[in-house]
């Protein structure tokens, strides 16, 4: 058996390199759990490209495609097939539910394959088309939400369809989480018996096409000349492009969360390697009195450290793989498709974290055993060669910043990161140390165990300082989403008044309008405000024409690819304030002006007296912006980013739209509203905040996991520290004894010194997490007031002293297990 | 002068000065010593004397401010520090003050660690073997924080011979030992030196030790003062 590996099961069996190995092992452990989900979601979207997609290609737009996109198409000799999506009501038996209306045509879906049930959670299969004309599929939820089933008649619009099956398995659905209603699906054929199809109403045209790959390229390469203004297509390459989006800013955020535990494993490694070289003096001594030369013992360490890196970072990888099974569980689903299972990509990364730490943290203190003289074996004061600091500093920065930026992508973010987290354990460590000294002050008066206790950590404060930090970091990231995550969800709730409006009601058209403030009245019900909206499409800023491609963000792009809802009014909303130039005077109502906000405003980059050019159902106008205005969107009133003066829009197709509060007590009437007039689109914000929340919660939970492996990286520089001063604590309790102290004495004395480390770890985290809400909440959410949970002081404290609880006991029997005598002899 | 033939290790004219506070200490003064070989040579004299850091320029773990040290034939103050390295796994033996054992490493493994160093294939046959002769065949699991003073001693002098070396260079082997275990082991040493026929060199301020030794030199305020 190779010599390094003998070595490696030597120290490995003595527990010489359990330390190293555990920090190792959650270092890798928090990188890996990231980095597999992430690979399987990626995987999923390549894999799955097409079924993703539906086709090989799918164009789509907010007004009908022009015939000869499909009839090019035919020609070329690919496959096609059509759909439109808009949302919906849909009335079954036990009332009207809100629902992403899907219609499709013959040929639906072109790839991937769609599958029905006869009732939820039964076995399902496959279907070769989509629901057959005169007919509805529902999703589980919708029968979840409405206790419909088979045979049930859904009315739509005007249309009354029985639902066939159960839709369980629709291949280009997407992230469920971003369909907050329940899928309906119908044949395309049945769509103008519904009566949905009005002006005002946003409607989704879809063309897909599949075929032979060359001929998809081609025709591809005819369309991309021809699209027009919201007109876009997608092909297997960008499928999905708010998955892919959304998956890597997810990623950057849990990566650089699980750096957390990356940098406090960083500790523990260095101090664990430095413990390991301290107890390796006399032995590298040892053998080179015993001949063996400097190369020789370095390989053999180095091979040592590379072994442990392999074992310690394929372990680390299996557990990173379990943590990713269990992210999987918890948001597998809401991608919508299969997971495939992950390359081993992530593994290598997380390998390479794995070394890169050990370069960083261990290779220093590691090089002074080279400068051990061997005749340290004769006079051991000739021996302990001097730490080399700034090399050692040097390395784990420069190690940590590579880090950071591999795995946030970006050199900037990677600066902020390192500095929050420098700035954050220079905040913790300078507290850390003042209480430690006030509290050795103060209690000089106390009991023994107290006083000895404090002056105890007074005296380790450097050593006894890293752990609190190092704990105080790993509990803040939990306390954040235990607590604070809560006290800002609480705190913009009750920015919202209790009777601000919780329903919506869209696509009222111009001849209702009476009636249906006629409905309210008959209902007893405050009749609310209905105003004017009318679809149109941004063309031109001071005459340049806009194109998507001129923005950066991809927000941006798609905001301006789409219509925006305009309005027109005399009067300026409530709600709204005039931030800059005035509201429309005479003139402006005479000669027509736009009313812009405040944000859409910055984000368009456009200012006052700039000239916007509209195109509405087919009609292009232009008119200077002459306000801007500052809405409070936490009103849940209707708003609009742009106003015009009422003579612009004037015969122009409109439809009216408005909000209002309802008592929870009366829902029922929205059905009525609906029965009346099934044109119309309720959505009850309530409800869609509610699952909103739910879908955080899940995704709380994801991130919490990989928190777990910072609380856990925290608890084991605890624990590594404690091994470095375990043999000064032995003899201290040995000295101690040996003057007559009880054993009862000594252990009080050193478990009041873990118990100090826990508490204040605990409370530095609790004022740590209260401290990063308050940032988020004045910086970030805007909040005039942020009360955080009291509970936070009480929590921070408890769970410090619990991830102590067991050191102060095992680290204290440790130092009084050994008889006094023998301790003193050894010196 | 040259290099005595049959001296397994001699030296000429050396001296050891060290640094202290604003001056310098000079430990040890122009020594001429010498060892031949099958010698067993005690070393003596009381606490500061030089006697450790003699046997250290010996043993080349250590440099030299003047003179010369040959072992077997060798001038080691012309060797680095890895020649002199390899000249040690060569050459010697050592027994110490403090066992220097490795904690991390079985009694067994212990006495393997020279072989393994010199890449012998047998190390652990040979290592059971040294072992036993010792007398602790049954213990070779056993670490060293489970063995007695007397027994880590007894492993370290299966580490020594194992190697079979040609000098045996032992720091006050019984520092650490009560008389009547001390006296074991000074037993076990003298009976495995003379079975292997090693020259011994041994510092000790124990005159009942040097009395075992066939040639007795003795140092002071870091000179030979007799020999």
């Amino acid at each position: 058996m190779n010599l390094v590996l003998r070595f490696f099961l030597r120290d490995w069996r003595a527990g010489e390199l359990t330390a190293l190995a555990l920090a190792l092992l959650v270092a890798v452990a928090s990188i890996t759990s990231v980095g597999f989900f992430a690979d399987r979601v990626r995987q999923a979207l390549t894999l799955n490209a097409h079924q993703l997609l539906g086709g090989d290609l799918v164009v789509s737009a907010d007004q009908p495609l022009p015939a000869i996109y499909r009839d090019e198409a035919v020609a070329r000799g690919l496959r096609t097939a059509e759909a439109m999506a808009f949302i919906s009501m849909a009335r079954g038996p036990s009332g009207a539910q809100l629902s992403a209306v899907k219609a499709v045509g013959a040929g639906y879906p072109l790839r991937g394959r769609l599958r029905i049930a006869t009732a939820p959670d039964t076995a399902d299969a496959e279907a070769d088309h989509g629901p057959p004309q005169g007919s509805v599929w529902v999703d589980p939820r919708f029968v979840g939400l409405t206790a419909a089933s088979i045979g049930d008649r859904l009315d739509l619009g005007d249309a009354s369809l029985p639902v066939a099956a159960i839709l369980t398995h629709e291949p280009d659905r997407g992230m469920s989480f971003l369909n907050l209603a329940p899928r309906v699906m119908m044949h395309l054929e049945d769509v103008p018996a519904t009566g949905l199809v009005q002006p005002g109403s946003r409607i989704r045209y879809q063309l897909y096409v599949a075929g032979d790959a060359a001929a998809v390229e081609a025709y591809r390469a005819w369309l991309t000349e021809r699209l027009g203004r919201g007109q876009q297509v997608q092909g297997l390459e960008d499928a999905r492009p708010e998955v892919r989006e959304g998956l890597d800013r997810a990623q950057t955020f849990l990566g650089l969360t699980a750096l957390l535990a990356v940098i406090l494993a960083a500790v523990s490694v260095h101090l664990a390697t430095r413990r390991y070289v301290e107890r390796h003096y006399d032995g590298y001594a040892v053998m080179r009195c015993l001949g063996a030369r400097q190369a020789r013992l370095a390989s053999l360490f180095g091979g040592q450290f590379l072994l442990l890196g392999a074992v310690a970072g394929g372990l680390g990888c299996l557990l990173g793989y379990g943590a990713q099974a269990v992210i999987g569980l918890m948001l597998g689903d809401l991608l919508g498709t299969d997971l495939p299972a992950p390359s081993l990509l992530p593994a290598l990364q997380g390998s390479v974290t794995g070394y890169v730490l050990l370069l960083g943290f261990a290779v220093p203190p590691l090089l002074q055993l080279k400068a051990v003289p061997a005749l340290r074996v004769l006079r051991r004061e000739a021996g302990a060669p001097r730490a080399r600091p700034l090399l050692a500093y040097a390395m784990g920065l420069t190690a940590l910043a590579a880090l950071l930026v591999w795995q946030s992508g970006d050199g900037r973010l990677a600066a902020y990161a390192l500095g929050g987290f420098g700035v954050a354990f220079l905040l913790f460590a300078l507290a850390a140390l003042g209480v430690l000294h006030l509290a050795s002050r103060l209690g000089r008066h106390a009991g023994f165990a107290w006083r000895y206790g404090l002056a105890n950590l007074r005296r380790r404060s450097r050593a006894n300082t890293v752990q609190i930090v190092s704990l105080a970091l790993g509990l803040t990231a939990i306390l954040l989403l235990a607590f604070t995550r809560s006290d800002l969800l609480e705190a913009w709730q009750a920015r919202t008044p209790p009777d601000a409006p919780n329903r919506f009601v869209l696509n009222i058209q111009p001849e209702q309008r009476e009636e249906v403030l006629e409905f309210f009245r008959a209902q007893g019900l405050p009749p609310p405000e209905l105003y004017p909206m009318v679809r149109g499409r941004l063309m031109a800023i001071n005459d340049r024409p806009v194109r998507a491609e001129d923005y950066a963000e991809e927000r941006t792009r798609q905001l301006v690819e789409r219509e925006f809802n305009l309005s027109y009014m005399a009067l300026p909303p409530r709600h709204n304030a005039v931030i800059g130039g005035r509201w429309f005077g005479p003139q402006e109502l005479a000669q027509g002006a736009l009313s812009i906000e405040a944000g859409i405003a910055k984000t368009l980059n456009v200012g006052l007296g700039d000239r916007l050019t509209w195109s509405v159902a087919g009609e292009t106008f232009s008119a200077p912006v002459t306000n801007v205005r500052k809405l409070d969107w936490d009103s849940m009133q209707v708003n609009f980013f742009v106003i015009t003066t009422p003579a612009l829009l004037d015969g122009l197709p409109t439809s009216y739209i408005t909000s209002f509060h309802l008592d929870e007590g009366r829902a029922a009437a929205m059905t009525d509203l609906v029965r009346a007039f099934p044109n119309l689109t309720v959505v009850d914000t309530s409800a869609i905040l509610q699952q909103a929340l739910s879908l955080m919660e899940r995704m709380v939970a994801a991130v919490q996991l990989v928190f777990l492996f910072a609380l856990g990286a925290g608890v084991l520089v605890l624990y590594t520290a404690l091994l470095s001063s375990q043999g000064e604590r032995i003899r201290e309790a040995a000295l101690m004894r040996a003057l007559g102290a009880s054993r009862a004495q000594v252990s009080a004395a050193q478990r009041t010194e873990y118990l100090a480390i826990g508490l204040l770890a605990g409370g530095l985290a609790a004022a740590g997490a209260v401290a990063i809400g308050a940032v988020l909440a004045s910086r970030v959410f805007q909040f005039e007031r942020y009360a955080p949970d009291p509970w936070i002081w009480a929590a921070g404290p408890a769970l410090g002293l619990l991830c102590v609880v067991g050191y102060a006991w095992l680290g204290t029997r440790a130092a009084l297990d050994a008889p006094p005598l023998t301790v003193l002899r050894q010196d | 002068m040259g290099v005595q033939d049959d001296a397994i290790v001699q030296t000429r004219g050396l001296g050891k000065v060290v640094p202290s506070g604003e001056g310098s200490l000079t430990i040890l003064e122009d020594i001429d010593f010498s060892a031949r070989a099958g010698e067993a040579v005690a070393i003596l004299g009381a606490s500061g004397s030089g006697k450790s850091t003699l046997l250290g320029l010996m043993a080349g773990l250590d440099v030299p401010t003047s003179g010369r040290v040959w072992l077997d034939g060798t001038d080691i103050t012309e060797l680095d520090e890895d020649g002199r390295a390899r000249l040690r796994a060569r050459l010697l033996g050592f027994v110490f003050q403090s066992f220097q054992l490795l904690p991390a490493f079985t009694a067994l493994e212990n006495v393997m660690l020279p072989l393994e160093l010199a890449g012998a294939d047998d190390a652990e046959a040979q290592a059971r073997q040294m072992l036993d002769r010792v007398g602790l065949g049954a213990r070779l699991g056993h670490y060293p924080k489970h063995l007695s003073g007397g027994e880590q001693q007894r492993v370290a002098l299966a580490r020594a011979f194992v190697m079979q070396p040609r000098l045996l260079l032992a720091d006050e082997p019984t520092g650490n030992l009560d008389a009547a275990t001390g006296g074991e082991v000074i037993d076990l040493m003298f009976e495995l030196n003379a079975a292997a026929g090693t020259t011994l060199v041994l510092v000790t301020h124990d005159e009942n030790l040097a009395r075992r030794c066939s040639r007795h030199a003795r140092l002071a305020a870091g000179r030979i003062v007799s020999d």
